[in-house]
């Protein structure tokens, strides 16, 4: 399957490449759903198929729509390979993954956009070299974001506009993006005309 | 909500809200020196940027933090605005140089331009500020944050009109890493914090094609110290309410449906930002004003060049500049109160009163 074709945005918005094999002492893999096919695809490329697996620490869960392809993930045969069973049980681990890691560590976000966003915050908090990270979307476009009233987080939204799953206002759904909440930002469609909220469109899948 | 200065209002500094009953209104002094930012007949976004030093005396141009008849009743508003939502005001662990950068741009350039209202005297790292219009009397060490009772450029912005943000320079960028921002035209510091150039700028339409963006921030990266530059911005305000905040839209919202002819002169604000950056000394990094001036457009009219401009800008605004800046839907209404000051004469360049 090739990478997800976004439509053009504005500059905030992430944009995400295809994942190549870079040399590196270690190789973390952090992805969930169809990631792990863009997985498949670099390990496809790599020079030394072997030398990087012996080196690589995959992170995976299943996406937000149900695919679950861990039984590919784990006959890979990398160094260490681990499922959680959501990206927020993932968390935790991956914080440690992270503040452990070291110069000379690359690292390969795939999958969808609020696993890609939450693994990069955790990263850049680290303050490891952007340039190490690489990034490519499969799969599920579903939206993480937040409320920028209640400042409570949606995820896997797929309707614009929405309902808070936190204050319950109806929200529509930006494209502006903080990397820093990873997530996109969500605002009150009828504040101005309160009651006025336009039929739900469902624009992410 | 406890305050903690005791503000002495004198003759000078106006008793007044910014919510709630909204008794701001500019004196006929603050109307002659409001900062109208039209130069001309018509509006669109440009890198328009020019040196930050002493204009017309009286002007908003004359100092470098201009201190006007509404200081005292913004400071009260904005520590209500912190009292409700503390995320109004952030800092990055790594900003706290530049924020005593900034407290003492603003105490040096106070001092120096108001000595009847601000001093500061210095020994050493011993400073001793007094700010009169707050009632603040207060002596502490320079760099030494735990003698402060906030941040320093909390401290600081607790004391001063206008918002700030404080900008790092990395990687041939600006992240907008540290602000106090409490009286913003609908953009969330919360949301935008961390953000470089480029990002927070992301939802302005028009400007990122016009390379406005590129060419400004090439520009600002070469921002040297003890050289500021400004700018106007502009946008529209129902009420006089300084803390349009994305975070409180659900409230403020509705008021946008509530104008008619009759009460559009007095609800209807136009809002300049007076913008300016400074490159500071130690941490390199820049510091960007945003005073916002409120005028409502039955005050703005009694300048008849104003209401001829003002009447032309707003007809022949772009239509996603109009939607942007949130004042499409009373455009049309904006317009024909305003059709009744346009005579149809010329208008001379430039945005003084005077000539016509
Ligand atoms: C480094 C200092 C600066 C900061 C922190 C800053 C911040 C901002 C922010 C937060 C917005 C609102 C964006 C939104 O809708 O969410 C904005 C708008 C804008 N900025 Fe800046 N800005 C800076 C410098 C500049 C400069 C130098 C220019 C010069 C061309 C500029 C031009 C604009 C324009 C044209 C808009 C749209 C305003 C409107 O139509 O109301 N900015 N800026």
């Amino acid at each position: 399957m090739s990478k997800t074709i976004f439509p053009p945005s504005i500059k905030s918005r992430p944009v995400y490449a295809t994942l190549e094999p870079r040399p590196g002492n270690a190789h973390v893999v952090i992805a969930d759903g169809e990631g792990a096919e863009a997985l498949a695809d670099l390990l496809a490329k790599a020079p030394d198929r072997a030398a990087m697996l012996a080196q690589m620490h995959i992170l995976y869960a299943p996406g937000p729509t149900g695919t679950d392809q861990w039984a590919a993930v784990q006959t890979l045969g990398a160094a260490q390979s681990y499922r959680a069973p959501t990206i927020a049980a993932m968390l935790p681990r991956l914080t440690k993954v992270v503040s452990e890691a070291h110069m000379g560590t690359q690292f390969y976000l795939t999958g969808t956009e609020g696993l890609i966003g939450q693994a990069e915050r955790e990263i850049m908090m680290t303050g490891l070299p952007f340039a190490a990270i690489q990034k490519e979307h499969r799969g599920s476009t579903l939206r993480r974001v937040q409320c920028v009233h209640c400042k409570g987080i949606t995820e896997n939204v797929a309707l614009d506009p929405f309902v808070c799953s936190h204050c319950g206002l109806s929200l529509y759904v930006r494209d502006h993006y903080s990397r820093r909440i990873a997530a996109f930002q969500g605002v009150n469609i009828d504040a101005e005309d309160p009651g006025l909220v336009p039929a739900a469109v469902e624009r992410f899948k | 909500m406890s305050l903690d200065f005791k503000p002495e209002l004198g003759d000078f500094f106006k008793d007044e809200t910014f919510r709630d009953d909204f008794t701001f209104k500019n004196s006929p002094a603050a109307i002659a020196r409001f900062p109208f930012p039209f130069d001309r007949d018509d509006y669109m976004y440009s890198v328009n940027m020019e040196p930050h030093i002493s204009g017309r005396p009286g002007s908003v141009f004359e100092k470098t933090f201009d201190v006007d008849e509404h200081y005292v009743s913004e400071m009260i508003d904005r520590a209500k605005v912190l009292a409700e939502d503390p995320l109004r005001c952030q800092s990055l662990p790594h900003m706290t140089l530049a924020g005593w950068d900034l407290l003492e741009l603003i105490m040096d350039s106070n001092a120096r331009d108001y000595p009847q209202w601000f001093s500061l005297h210095k020994n050493g790292n011993q400073w001793h500020w007094i700010n009169r219009p707050l009632g603040i009397d207060h002596k502490f060490t320079f760099l030494d944050e735990s003698t402060l009772p906030y941040g320093p450029m909390e401290y600081i912005t607790r004391q001063t009109q206008g918002d700030f943000s404080l900008q790092d320079e990395r990687d041939g960028n600006l992240w907008m890493d540290a602000g106090m921002i409490t009286t913003q035209a609908d953009w969330s510091l919360d949301f935008d914090v961390g953000m470089n150039f480029m990002e927070w700028h992301a939802p302005v339409p028009l400007a990122h094609e016009k390379q406005v963006f590129d060419r400004a921030l090439k520009f600002l990266l070469k921002l040297q110290n003890g050289s500021p530059v400004r700018r106007f911005n502009w946008t529209m305000t129902v009420n006089p309410l300084l803390d349009t905040a994305p975070e409180t839209y659900p409230k403020w919202g509705p008021t946008k449906a509530s104008l008619t002819q009759d009460n559009l002169g007095s609800k209807q604000h136009l809002r300049v930002e007076l913008q300016a950056l400074f490159r500071l000394p130690r941490s390199n990094a820049i510091a960007f004003s945003i005073r916002a001036y409120l005028g409502k457009f039955e005050e703005l009219v009694t300048m008849p060049k104003w209401g001829r401009r003002l009447h032309r800008v707003l007809r022949d605004i772009h239509p996603d500049i109009a939607a942007y800046k949130g004042f499409a839907r009373n455009q049309p209404a904006m317009v024909e109160w305003l059709a009744k000051y346009d005579d149809g004469k010329p208008t001379s360049p430039g945005w003084w009163p005077t000539p016509e």
